[in-house]
């Protein structure tokens, strides 16, 4: 990796060696972060309920309907297909069809 | 026929749907709009160097990153239930829908999450030019990120560029542009993103009302009310201009939804619009009884709104449903026929490929194509099924057209009062503007009611009902995840307002 040039955005204290432009790029981040006030709040906010959502809806609530019946995509469409044609009339009376 | 299914199963489907939906759209249209306004103050201050300037941006910065931080990832909530709740669907749009939203995936995370934490942390550490692009980046690709899922939902009300396969059951995608570009998703996006800004003013101007009742913060809130009126005032008028365009897209496309928004059960020439009634909810498609219990109708406007035209014929909800051969209007009972035929060719062509019939299996195929334009018509028992609730749909229509034409007015109040300099002397009007930002709320909410409801039976417009949409699910297992997001989202809008409020009390830092 190359310096980072000297008309980058990312600025260095002057009193520090000029890093390279990942780690100046984590260092950015990670001050960033250690200064956050409020911002630790709803960092711990935005993880408690991503955990919600992902551990716990999603494994346990909120799996895909189609995903855990089936595992091919043939099975899938033959399914839905079989889901929409199901009550298919048998005549062209608009009134109503006939149930299989 | 819809009979057939569990409706009460798919009623707690659609009213986990709606709450998701609505909890997500309280977060979204602030995001979308306040970025734009925070990158106003921020080149005002990267301009002038002014302090006051740049503690006010870096206030609203932290109102908008708590926003967006109790908002992120409601909208991952909607996916779950389309796998969940909506697999039918789900299977069938895949196609269609995984193209826009890979991409805007993609944007959101390069796009937001790099230039958002630039925006948060850059203060003294990135150049200021640097630092204001990025603010102006989190803007343009919080919009962007916007437009994919609202090309998602216009395409379901007006599904142009796609070809549905009967080997797969899918809807697939022929024409990209035709997706992206269609005059829906155009006139969807321009409405929403303009009212996303008009709620971002009003966000601003009912915190700022509200310290200059307390009378606290008062320059850096009279400053952030002069921007905020200007970009409220100016919005406004784009919420207009693209609203009178998305009433035309809704003319052209979903007819029956404009006759339901408006009350129109017997189409007519110079049609007007109803500045004022009370909806007679006890009326039924093709009985004698009036729509209403009393109205003030304005003639021609709904003519104009349709078809940019006075005299022009607008049909109503009878015309739609039982047909009008003067107006060569096909009614709903000729369409459910024609679904009926699609539906019947469809079983039959998959039952002779399975046969090997190649040739039968042909007919069928030629068949379901000349009649798949009316497939979701199949699935429906009566043509009285084809209309929306016109109660709902009415309403919530006048409610937000209501709302909509106070708002530039509160706008230039602000903007006159701020100019003349005698905002704090007039306590009632900052007492208006402390409410504002919830009448936009309502108004924002009230426009999606009309968009979802106004346009029942389909999840796709004419060609699948939300019957046919759902999974095969019991009503419980629906009805045990509606009660667990409620909670769920209660927890986190007090959360959400506790934190809000803290902040708001705290005030800008002090130099």
């Amino acid at each position: 990796m190359n310096p980072i040039p000297s008309s980058t955005a990312l600025m260095n204290p002057p009193d520090m060696p000029s890093p390279r432009f990942f780690t100046r790029i984590f260092r950015f981040y990670l001050n960033g972060f250690r200064r956050m006030t409020v911002g630790r709040t709803l960092w711990k906010l935005i993880i408690i309920k991503l955990i919600i959502m992902f551990a716990v809806l999603k494994i346990f609530f909120f799996q895909d309907f189609l995903d855990s019946k089936f595992t091919t995509e043939d099975q899938k469409s033959a399914y839905v297909i079989e889901q929409i044609t199901q009550y298919v009339p048998h005549t062209n009376d608009p009134t109503g069809g006939k149930e299989k | 026929m819809i009979e057939h299914f569990d409706l009460s199963m798919v009623n707690w489907a659609r009213a986990q749907f709606a709450l998701t939906a609505m909890y997500h759209w309280i977060f979204v249209p602030l995001t979308l709009g306040i970025t734009w306004i925070i990158a106003f103050y921020h080149s005002i201050y990267v301009k002038t160097g002014s302090e006051e300037w740049k503690r006010l941006t870096r206030f609203w910065m932290k109102l908008f990153g708590i926003n967006f931080a109790i908002g992120v990832a409601t909208g991952i909530i909607l996916e779950f239930e389309f796998g969940t709740n909506w697999s039918n669907y789900s299977w069938m749009v895949g196609d269609i829908f995984g193209a826009p939203l890979a991409i805007e995936g993609l944007i959101a995370f390069f796009l937001e999450a790099t230039f958002f934490a630039v925006m948060f942390f850059g203060w003294n550490r990135v150049s200021k030019r640097f630092h204001l692009f990025s603010t102006w980046m989190v803007a343009v690709g919080s919009n962007m990120s916007a437009v994919w899922i609202l090309v998602a939902n216009a395409w379901m009300q007006h599904p142009v560029g796609q070809a549905f396969n009967a080997d797969t059951a899918r809807f697939e995608m022929q024409s990209f542009s035709d997706v992206v570009f269609s005059p829906v998703a155009v006139s969807k996006f321009t409405h929403t993103t303009s009212a996303s800004m008009l709620l971002a003013s009003f966000f601003i101007i009912s915190i700022s009302s509200w310290y200059l009742l307390k009378k606290r913060h008062i320059q850096m809130a009279k400053r952030s009310i002069m921007v905020a009126a200007i970009f409220g005032l100016l919005s406004s008028g784009f919420v207009a201009f693209t609203g009178d365009e998305a009433a035309y897209e809704v003319a052209q496309n979903q007819p029956m939804k404009l006759a339901a928004i408006e009350g129109l059960y017997t189409g007519q020439h110079n049609a007007g619009v109803v500045a004022l009634g009370l909806v007679n909810t006890n009326k039924k498609v093709g009985d004698k009884q009036d729509a209403f219990k009393f109205e003030i109708r304005v003639p021609g406007i709904l003519s104009l709104l349709a078809n940019r035209s006075f005299g022009s014929f607008v049909p109503g909800i009878n015309d739609l449903v039982y047909g009008n051969a003067r107006e060569n209007i096909m009614g709903a009972a000729e369409k459910i026929k024609k679904g009926k035929l699609a539906l019947a060719a469809l079983d039959a062509y998959k039952k002779e490929m399975k046969k090997g019939n190649t040739i039968a299996s042909k007919k069928s195929l030629a068949t379901f194509n000349q009649n798949r334009d009316y497939l979701g018509y199949g699935f429906l028992s009566k043509p009285e099924a084809a209309v929306p609730s016109v109660g709902i749909s009415f309403n919530a229509f006048h409610i937000m057209v209501f709302l909509g034409t106070l708002f530039p007015l509160v706008c230039l109040g602000f903007l006159y009062f701020s100019m003349k300099d005698v905002l704090l002397e007039k306590r009632w009007f900052l007492g208006l503007g402390t409410l504002m930002f919830f009448l936009s709320l309502i108004a924002h909410e009230a426009g999606w009611v009309v968009a979802e409801v106004g346009r029942q039976p389909w999840t796709i417009q004419n060609l699948l009902p939300v019957t046919v949409a759902r999974s095969n699910l019991t009503t419980g297992t629906v009805q045990t995840t509606f009660f667990m997001f409620f909670v769920l989202f209660a927890i986190l809008l007090i959360a959400e307002i506790r934190i809000m409020t803290k902040q708001i009390n705290i005030g800008p830092e002090e130099n």
